[in-house]
């Protein structure tokens, strides 16, 4: 009892981590690989995040504090780390997309079974 | 031992597993995308929780505005949504390949 | 009557006796089933299958070596995690000097009072191009990928391209003819709404919370709504591709050279010119007020640009 209580957000993002992770490796469809990715990159800023955060303090915005205490607000390292990591996770979500149009135009089909066969298919009769 | 916010943060937290756990199960593409940009919704309030509002105006505007849209409009490209249009797509695909077979 | 008897002839194989073939020091005497099968070939469709069901069979190790190491890592995880240190407690050994330096000497030091502004935006300067970088290059790639201009084809690939561009004239012309109404009338009103909070949002980067990824991708969405409710056309009086690769690269080139102006002045120990101002004015914060508005360029053409290159193909 004192794991979960003392550890909840990263039960939950390991947990998230390997649904991802499970979603990328076993499912056909190249739609729903990129969907595990994405999931599997939100999981690891929701650790990230989480390791940043102290009871009782507030968000690292000093409004009329001109000389602030180190104790009174939440460590803004790893919020900076994330806030760089959910822009570069659009960047890849899109290149995956793209690159699923153009085997879609080719293969006619999302399945990634049905694409490797055909590719072996077109290697031999060339 | 259990005070409110614990508890509705247990809550969330139970809500992104089932997401992300049902957005890997169903068939249909458009319920995926659907469930994805909730999932995305319900992280952007969880990082309110862990008093982070930089980064929970990013992921709301980034994870459910411009992700999902773009999931969309590749659908609309490879005809995935609609059936009629698919039958069209594999009619003509068909129709090519006995072409480059005959010549 | 000869030769059609003569073609019959030369058509069917030769039957071997066995007898005669197994006497000249043959090993096993054939039978006429293994000629006939010799003559007739079939190496390709053999090779083909094979392949197939070397692959099928690799599916299935596949898929269970997958799940068995997904699950022995999702384990190994959740026992790991248990020696962290508890989430939320005061002593924890990420909450050290560093940290604390950044909070209590970031307004002296740059200015601004968002303290996370002023670490990725002054004091962690360097990773912020990085990213902006990443962004850079990722249109540049689905650039490559996606986009349909003038250049030799063959003519397989030419016809493809053809009725390509015919499906998105149609798209374009019904588009036009049959405008979305409801879409028109709201967007009327939410659009400049949107603009003016995306312009708020990376304006006061450095004074509340937001900044340049926020208000970019906040512009970005904005731009989008005007080109799927507006059309086309109109979208392109505004935003071409020259416009396009002048803002992008000329927001990366003015990030790294007002960057560079900062490391020049470190390193020779020198004050510089730009103040940091009074905390709480917009105009404060040194160079992080330039710095969020090359960033929210940057998010914004980049958002605009996914979404037009996977619609139309062309920017």
């Amino acid at each position: 009892m004192d794991y979960i209580l003392n550890h909840y957000y990263e039960i939950a993002s390991m947990i998230l981590f390997g649904i991802g992770l499970m979603g990328l490796l076993l499912h056909n469809n190249l739609v729903k690989k990129a969907i595990g990715l994405n999931i599997m990159d939100t999981a690891v800023y929701l650790y990230l995040a989480s390791r940043g955060f102290v009871f009782g303090r507030v968000a690292p915005i000093l409004g009329d504090n001109l000389s602030p205490d180190a104790a009174q607000y939440i460590n803004p390292i790893p919020a900076g780390l994330v806030l760089t990591g959910i822009v570069v996770s659009v960047s890849t979500t899109a290149f995956f997309l793209a690159l699923i149009q153009r085997l879609y135009k080719k293969y006619h089909t999302l399945n990634l079974d049905e694409i490797m066969i055909k590719s072996k298919q077109e290697k031999e009769g060339e | 031992m259990f005070d409110a916010t614990t508890l509705l943060v247990w809550t969330l937290l139970g809500f992104l597993i089932l997401c992300a756990v049902a957005s890997t199960v169903v068939k249909s593409l458009l319920t995926t995308t659907l469930i994805f940009m909730s999932y995305s919704l319900v992280m952007s309030i969880i990082w309110l929780f862990l008093e982070s509002p930089d980064l929970a105006g990013t992921e709301a505007a980034v994870g459910a505005g411009v992700t999902t849209i773009l999931f969309f409009v590749t659908y609309n490209k490879i005809k995935a949504l609609d059936k009629k249009k698919k039958e069209e797509a594999d009619k003509e695909s068909e129709a090519d390949k006995n072409e480059d077979d005959n010549t | 009557m000869e030769e059609k008897e003569k073609k019959q002839l030369s058509s069917v194989p030769e039957k071997h006796n066995a007898f005669v073939d197994w006497v000249n020091g043959e090993e096993r005497p054939k039978t006429e089933k293994k000629v006939i099968r010799e003559n007739i070939r079939r190496p390709k469709k053999e090779k083909k299958e094979d392949e197939i069901k070397n692959y099928r069979k690799f599916k299935k190790v596949y898929i269970g070596l997958a799940i068995a190491m997904c699950c022995a890592f999702i384990v190994l995880l959740l026992v790991v995690v248990n020696f962290d240190p508890s989430f939320g407690i005061i002593d924890a050994p990420t909450n050290n000097e560093v940290s604390a330096k950044y909070i209590e000497d970031g307004l002296a030091d740059t200015g601004a009072t968002n303290v996370i502004a002023s670490m990725i935006l002054d004091y962690r300067a360097f990773d912020t191009l990085g990213e902006s970088t990443v962004l850079f290059s990722a249109v540049a790639a689905v650039i490559i990928l996606l986009r349909r201009d003038e250049e030799k084809r063959n003519a397989k690939e030419q016809a493809e391209f053809d009725k390509e561009t015919a499906v998105i004239k149609e798209e374009t012309l019904t588009e036009e003819k049959y405008p979305n109404i409801i879409l028109q009338v709201i967007s009327k009103f939410v659009i400049p709404i949107i603009f003016i909070f995306g312009i708020y949002v990376v304006l006061n980067g450095h004074l509340s919370p937001g900044g340049g990824f926020s208000g970019g991708a906040i512009i970005g969405a904005g731009l989008i709504l005007y080109a799927v409710s507006f059309g086309d056309r109109k979208a392109k009086k505004f935003f071409n591709f020259k416009i396009f690769t002048a803002i992008t690269s000329g927001a990366l080139l003015t990030y790294a050279g007002l960057k560079c102006y900062s490391f020049y002045t470190g390193a020779n120990h020198l004050h510089s010119i730009i103040s940091t101002g009074t905390p709480g004015a917009i105009l404060s914060g040194g160079l992080i007020l330039p710095l969020n508005i090359c960033v929210g360029f940057i998010v914004a053409c980049t958002m605009f640009g996914f979404y037009k290159l996977f619609s139309k193909g062309e920017i």
